[in-house]
């Protein structure tokens, strides 16, 4: 039953900062920095983290919509990071992704019936009245109607947008979907719709999600696993209800106090971090988190943690724990 | 509560866009009143008209096409609304000042930090030495929490992180002392443990210096943390008005109610969102009415044919909502239906 799905072992992404006028490389943006995690098939894993964190990168990296500095994808049995470009088009079929943006990313040009059949001509599925029959379908599935198959982009709200973002995405029967900040840009009330239908379509269509987003207590509704990361590096990953009632990480912890909830009854604990997140070109030395933590020893300045569980299910990158990790 | 005196206070202000498509009213005959020393939160969605309802306190709606059309804006014994330009300038800036989203495109990329905040100053204090003016310049930097005030002040807009730059924005708001804050959605553009930082200096600052806050968000833990009443806007209007405790533990309106309903909440999980069905109504849009009727569970006949006022419905408590009608009330049962 809890067969992996997909396998990310110690990747990478260096952007190089180029300066001088022969464009020398001067330093990188360590984007992402060696993180691994696995994800099971049908479950969702929710990846947060702040602006610049390299959350984004990591689901772009997945897909090889970006291509990794170093490390390891592998894909139901199959190394992704060493299939050629062709061969990558073809394995996309399994995996697909819907984006933030639901204004950016749909061809404003085209009718919402071309963008849902883009996929399947690209990935040669059926002949054109199957590929009809089968917008008409998803549409359905979304909760559009298939009179809306004629309309243009701009003549749908915000939530319309994400609902047809959702449906290209599911046009290939793919088995993992990742969803970077997919409801970000929506209202509340909107924000609510598009999550439901997610998770029923998860029920429906056996789907695996990876859910890219800042906002904690989405992420909680959705995820049955959550990593945290912090300037490129995991810091750390446990089971939803683990790691929001028993976060291990400092970092974890001032982030789920800082959150605003909607109770002003509710009297938080403060662990208001100080500063702000460093840059990733000039990351610090040891535990990235050092300048901000609250809890900082001499070794967390000079050693970088290991990543590694500490019970159960439950991995961080933390100087702290490492007396109580199981030898 | 002790009585504090009103501060500012809007009434029946009708603010109204003349586009190609006809008249559109962005903000439809809204009252609310702000007083002395508090921190009033104006919540809704996109769309709500919270954003022109504050430009328009601030004599900054675009025009054209905007144009205030009706109600008063008063402040101190003016109507800002019928103030001329050269005195509402006086006003703009000094008496009340406003911080907004986005705080890199607040600031002028051309000009460091130290000539903007000088100048925000010089406006106003026209005999105040350059020697006084920089004093107070780098004093506001101080007390917003800036470190290294003095290096700051040569410093580019650039140079300075997202956080830094509302600081400065801050810094540069509270520089002639106002008596009114306007922060719209001060913090949507920052991460969650910069928006902690901000949030808890305008609660601080809201406390030493005894300004008026109006908090603009979308964000209803922002106003559970910060606010001590809110306005809840719908379409144009504002539905329900109270104090912080009563609408987020009593919400009666059923806008509201759903709201808050539909936000995931970081403590614990539910196994299903509650969601209003269908989307926010264009502006203007809807003529006759309850602006909310077609999206509410409880909508009746009379919902779709008359506006409902607002009913009080405890001492400081106020909805729009036919439900809160005293001859509607046995009628019908409000109670939600929680899934």
């Amino acid at each position: 039953m809890t067969e992996q799905l997909l396998k990310v072992e110690g990747l990478k992404k260096y952007f190089p900062i180029k300066s001088g006028i022969f464009g020398r490389v001067s330093n990188h943006v360590k984007a992402v920095d060696d993180i691994s995690f696995s994800v099971k098939k049908g479950e969702t894993l929710g990846i947060v983290g702040e602006s610049g964190c390299g959350k984004s990168t990591t689901g772009r990296m997945l897909m090889r919509l970006l291509e990794p500095t170093e490390g390891k994808v592998t894909f139901d049995g199959q190394e992704l990071t060493s299939l050629s470009n062709s061969e990558m088009r073809i394995a996309r079929r399994d995996i697909q992704m819907v984006f933030q943006d639901p204004y950016a990313s749909l061809n404003p040009r085209h009718t919402i019936e071309k963008i849902l059949m883009e996929p399947l001509n690209v990935h040669n599925i059926g002949d054109p009245k199957e590929r009809k029959q089968k917008v008409y379908e998803f549409l359905e599935i979304v909760g559009l109607s298939s009179y809306h198959a004629k309309r243009y982009p701009h003549q749908f709200s915000g939530g319309q947008r994400q609902r047809i973002g959702i449906a290209r995405a599911l046009m290939t029967n793919p088995k993992l979907i990742i969803a970077d900040e997919p409801v970000s840009a929506l209202d509340v009330s909107i924000q609510a719709q598009v999550l439901n239908l997610m998770q029923d379509l998860q029920k429906e269509l056996k789907l695996t999600y990876i859910f890219i987003a800042h906002d904690l207590g989405v992420v909680r509704h959705i995820s049955d696993r959550v990593g945290v990361m912090y300037l490129g590096n995991m810091a750390e990953m446990a089971d939803t209800e683990d790691l929001y009632e028993k976060p291990l990480h400092p970092y974890t912890q001032a982030l789920l106090t800082a959150v605003p909830v909607p109770d002003p009854a509710f009297e938080r604990e403060e662990v208001v971090i100080k500063g702000d997140v460093p840059s990733p070109a000039n990351p610090p030395s040891g535990c990235r988190f050092h300048t901000r933590c609250p809890f900082k020893m001499d070794i967390c300045e000079t050693t970088v943690p290991i990543f590694a569980e500490v019970e159960k299910g439950h991995s961080v990158a933390c100087h702290l724990y490492e007396e109580s990790r199981p030898q | 509560m002790t009585e504090r005196e009103k501060i500012l206070e809007v009434k029946g202000l009708q603010t109204t866009f003349f586009t190609d498509d006809g008249e559109v009213p962005a903000v439809d005959n809204v009252d609310f009143h702000i007083r002395e020393g508090e921190v009033l939160g104006i919540v809704g969605e996109s769309g709500c008209g919270k954003s022109v309802t504050s430009l328009s306190i601030m004599g900054l709606v675009p025009s054209p096409p905007g144009k205030i059309t009706n109600g008063e804006i008063l402040f101190e014994d003016h109507d800002l609304t019928k103030l001329p330009e050269k005195k509402m300038r006086d006003i703009r800036g000094n008496d009340i000042a406003m911080i907004f989203q986005e705080p890199m495109t607040s600031l002028n990329p051309l000009f460091t930090i130290g000539n903007q905040l000088e100048e925000a100053v010089k406006i106003h204090k026209k005999d105040w030495s350059k020697k006084q003016v920089y004093n107070r310049a780098v004093e506001m930097m101080k007390l917003v929490g800036l470190p290294r005030a003095e290096g700051l002040m040569k410093e580019y807009p650039h140079q300075l992180s997202g956080g830094m730059r509302q600081r400065v924005m801050i810094a540069m708001a509270l520089l002639c002392d106002p008596k009114v804050l306007i922060a719209d959605e001060p913090t949507t553009a920052l991460d969650v443990t910069i928006q902690a930082q901000i949030l808890k200096l305008i609660k601080n600052l809201n406390k030493e210096l005894n300004t008026a806050v109006l908090l603009i968000t979308h964000d209803l833990g922002v106003v559970a943390e910060t606010c001590e009443r809110v306005v809840v806007m719908y379409a144009g209007k504002v539905v329900e008005e109270g104090p912080v405790g009563a609408i987020f533990k009593d919400p009666q309106h059923p806008y509201t109610r759903g709201l808050l309903e539909s936000v995931p909440d970081m403590r614990f999980k539910k196994d299903r969102l509650y969601s209003i069905p269908g989307n926010v109504p264009k502006p203007g849009s809807i003529k006759t009415g309850c602006r909310f009727a077609p999206r509410c569970e409880f909508a009746f006949d009379r919902c779709v044919e008359e506006t409902p006022p607002l009913y009080q419905t405890a001492e400081e408590h106020q909805t729009r909502c036919f439900l809160f009608d005293p001859k509607e009330a046995e009628k019908h049962d409000r109670t939600i239906v929680k899934s």
